[in-house]
């Protein structure tokens, strides 16, 4: 575990300004990402769940740095990159990568196949001629498993799973060590989803990438990812190796997120948190804990304090970090202590 | 006792530029009082047409609907514009799938659950918001005698689907047909929703028919099953035994592409199975079966003869010349 990890997020913060008033002053700000840290090691993919509004497309956007952000650091490779001026950043762009959720609108429809590959190639100067540039375009097609006579057809002649398969094309074409993935499959059916996975799957193990899987399917997340993060309302509430989160969760969020699912299996008897109300505004976020407005086991600690990520003692793996003050209390007085993860996804 | 809905061979096909679409292609099934009924399959499948179909919400032309649809005894598509007026959001009610832009953003919350009281029941604007009150009170939604008052942008995407169940239930329909009604919520919001969506069957005894993609929903509110593929039903049963032992391949090819919740425990983690290809185009007549091009059990007969809906077991019809009885593939 000594080598660097390709990424590493710091204490990143990203406040929205709050446009109105009477001379169009900040009234207020959008806590959107409020204080969140995470690594990405070479070759492994990190899952970002969350429901809406939690902040994980935000931290996916602060990697690709499609913004500036308000504070703390992003490191890709060693090489801080948030305050990176435009030219210097070029080079390090190459290195992330992204593929959107909806194949129908992050396509231009004016593009033939071709260019949409091209585009990166070129821009990155990647190609030595036009032979080199053509046959990095043939080869793209063969490694997402679309047919090499395709590159000439427009977006619009292919059906969904084929444009996330051109997609996930043009983010290789740049030749990345990071793929942003920001709910890459969640717009997809069933039966085509399923081929999607796959495929990034398999191109992680050939290519050795590393992936930010931004996701609300925790199903898929388990099936596919190394390590999962838990976003609520801007703030990393949980982060632990999967086998660890889905055993045995230590956030009561977390928890309560595992229970929601639905599974397939009609008649199956399990434990089932349903939380009340809705998620809290960004804008006010609550004192203390940001979950304590829903969370079935708040006490008084929780209103006024604010939890950190501290390391919390499992049967399983190792680095399993969580930010809930039940952790402090005596065992007996902790609802998270046993292991129940079995009971709340599958007898 | 006959069945509350009766569908039969229902066909609804819509004229476009470049040939007829079979969008519905001779659908049958029926819906008992006070059970749920589930209608799964992918985009395009023709699940969310024939829901339209059953209310006849499906522009004429292009649009055509053919068949028969009997609700009550009455067979709904010999019904005139101004019958199916008194039937639709009064003995049968839908609920979509967007809560956002299915409700009025200019008209109160309360004003949009009177407004079917006041039109089928006849109360009177105060008659109407006392029983907009109480409806919000039944799904749930804290402090209703403000929010009847409020505006659908002033409420959280889960609260304005409470609202549009609130809507559907209003004048206590015989037959509600929801239409992906969770799939724009995110998980913490769609378990409230369908705990409602349970709960509210037991108190107001309606019965449903719920069309989803998604599976898990399906096992967790469903009592009964049809599977939809390429505008035709291809296999029926009750929840479990369908869950259990998948008798036609595309229904056993939807189960095994789907990760479970659980799966790293159980130590099943190799990869998820593929349906290949595409869903063939509804514009051509296809000879065989539906799913033969991308079935992995496919012989020529499944190419040339359309195989028939059969009872593989009581109660569990499957339409695959090649699901035996005990349920294996025989290829």
């Amino acid at each position: 575990m000594s080598t660097p990890p390709i990424l590493e997020v710091t204490d990143l913060k990203k406040h929205f300004p709050l446009r109105g008033g009477l001379l169009g002053g900040t009234t207020g700000y959008v806590y959107a990402v409020d204080g969140v840290s995470f690594s990405i090691a070479k070759g492994e993919t990190l899952a970002l769940v969350g429901e809406s509004g939690c902040g994980k497309s935000t931290v996916g956007k602060a990697v690709l740095r499609l913004f500036d952000i308000t504070d703390g650091q992003v490191v890709l490779d060693g090489k801080r990159i948030d305050d990176l001026s435009s030219s210097a950043l070029r080079p390090m762009r190459r290195r992330v990568q992204v593929v959107f959720q909806d194949p129908f609108s992050s396509l231009n429809p004016r593009m033939r196949v071709r260019d949409i590959l091209a585009e990166p190639i070129r821009n990155f100067g990647l190609a030595k001629d036009a032979k080199d540039l053509e046959e990095r375009v043939a080869k793209l097609m063969d490694t997402v498993r679309l047919p090499r006579d395709a590159v000439n057809r427009w977006p619009h002649e292919f059906s969904g799973g084929q444009r996330q398969r051109i997609g996930i094309a043009r983010a290789l074409a740049a030749d990345p060590d990071l793929i942003v993935c920001d709910e890459a499959v969640s717009a997809l059916d069933v039966s085509v989803k399923a081929q999607i996975v796959n495929l990034l799957q398999d191109l992680q193990r050939e290519l050795g990438l590393a992936l930010l899987f931004i996701s609300h399917d925790l199903a898929i997340v388990e099936h596919m990812t190394h390590r999962v993060a838990v976003m609520y309302l801007g703030k990393i509430v949980e982060v632990a190796p999967k086998r660890s989160l889905f055993a045995a969760p230590k956030h009561p969020y977390t928890e309560a997120l595992l229970s929601a699912v639905p599974v397939p299996m009609p008649g199956m008897a399990r434990e089932r948190i349903i939380l009340k109300g809705d998620v809290p505004s960004p804008i006010r976020p609550p004192s203390g804990c940001r979950f304590h407005t829903r969370c079935p086991y708040a006490f008084d600690r929780c209103r006024s304090e604010e939890p950190k990520l501290t390391h919390v003692a499992t049967a399983l793996d190792e680095g399993h970090v969580a930010a809930c003050h039940l952790h402090d209390r005596p065992a007996a007085e902790n609802p998270l202590a046993v292991a129940k993860g079995a009971a709340l996804v599958a007898a | 006792m006959p069945p509350l809905l009766e569908v039969e061979n229902l066909q609804t096909h819509f004229r476009t530029p470049d040939g007829v679409n079979r969008a519905v292609d001779g659908v049958s099934f029926h819906v008992n009082a006070g059970e749920t009924l589930a209608v799964v399959g992918e985009s395009g499948c023709g699940k969310s047409v024939t829901a339209m179909s059953i209310l006849r919400l499906i522009p004429e032309p292009p649009g055509k609907i053919a068949g028969s649809i009997r609700f009550q005894g009455r067979d709904l598509l010999t019904l005139s514009d101004r019958e199916m007026r008194d039937i639709r959001g009064n003995e049968i009610s839908m609920i979509f799938q967007e809560p956002m832009t299915s409700l009025n953003p200019v008209l109160t919350v309360g004003r949009q659950i009177g407004e079917t009281l006041r039109l089928h029941q006849g109360l009177s604007a105060k008659q109407a918001e006392a029983k907009a009150v109480e409806m919000l009170t039944l799904v749930g939604i804290p402090e209703p005698a403000r929010r009847v008052r409020e505006y659908p942008h002033q409420l959280s995407g889960g609260m304005r689907q409470r609202v549009m169940i609130a809507i559907a239930l209003a004048c206590n329909p015989k037959l509600l047909i929801a239409d992906e009604p969770t799939t724009a919520l995110d998980v913490t919001i769609q378990a409230q929703i369908l705990e409602l969506m349970r709960d509210l069957k037991r108190t107001v005894g309606a019965a449903i028919v719920l069309i989803t993609h998604d599976l898990g929903v399906v096992a967790e509110v469903a009592e009964r099953v049809i599977v939809m593929y390429a505008g035709k039903k291809v296999e029926e049963a009750a929840v479990s035994p369908l869950f259990r032992n998948p008798k036609h391949p595309y229904t056993q090819g939807l189960l095994g592409s789907m990760p479970k919740l659980g799966s790293s425990l159980h130590g099943d983690e190799g990869r998820l199975a593929e349906i290949p290809g595409l869903v063939p185009s509804l514009k051509q007549k296809i000879p065989g079966c539906v799913f033969a091009s991308r079935c992995p059990h496919t012989t020529d007969l499944c190419r040339q003869v359309a195989p028939a809906l059969e009872e593989k077991e009581p109660g569990h019809v499957a339409a695959c010349h090649y699901a035996v009885k005990e349920g294996a593939i025989a290829a």
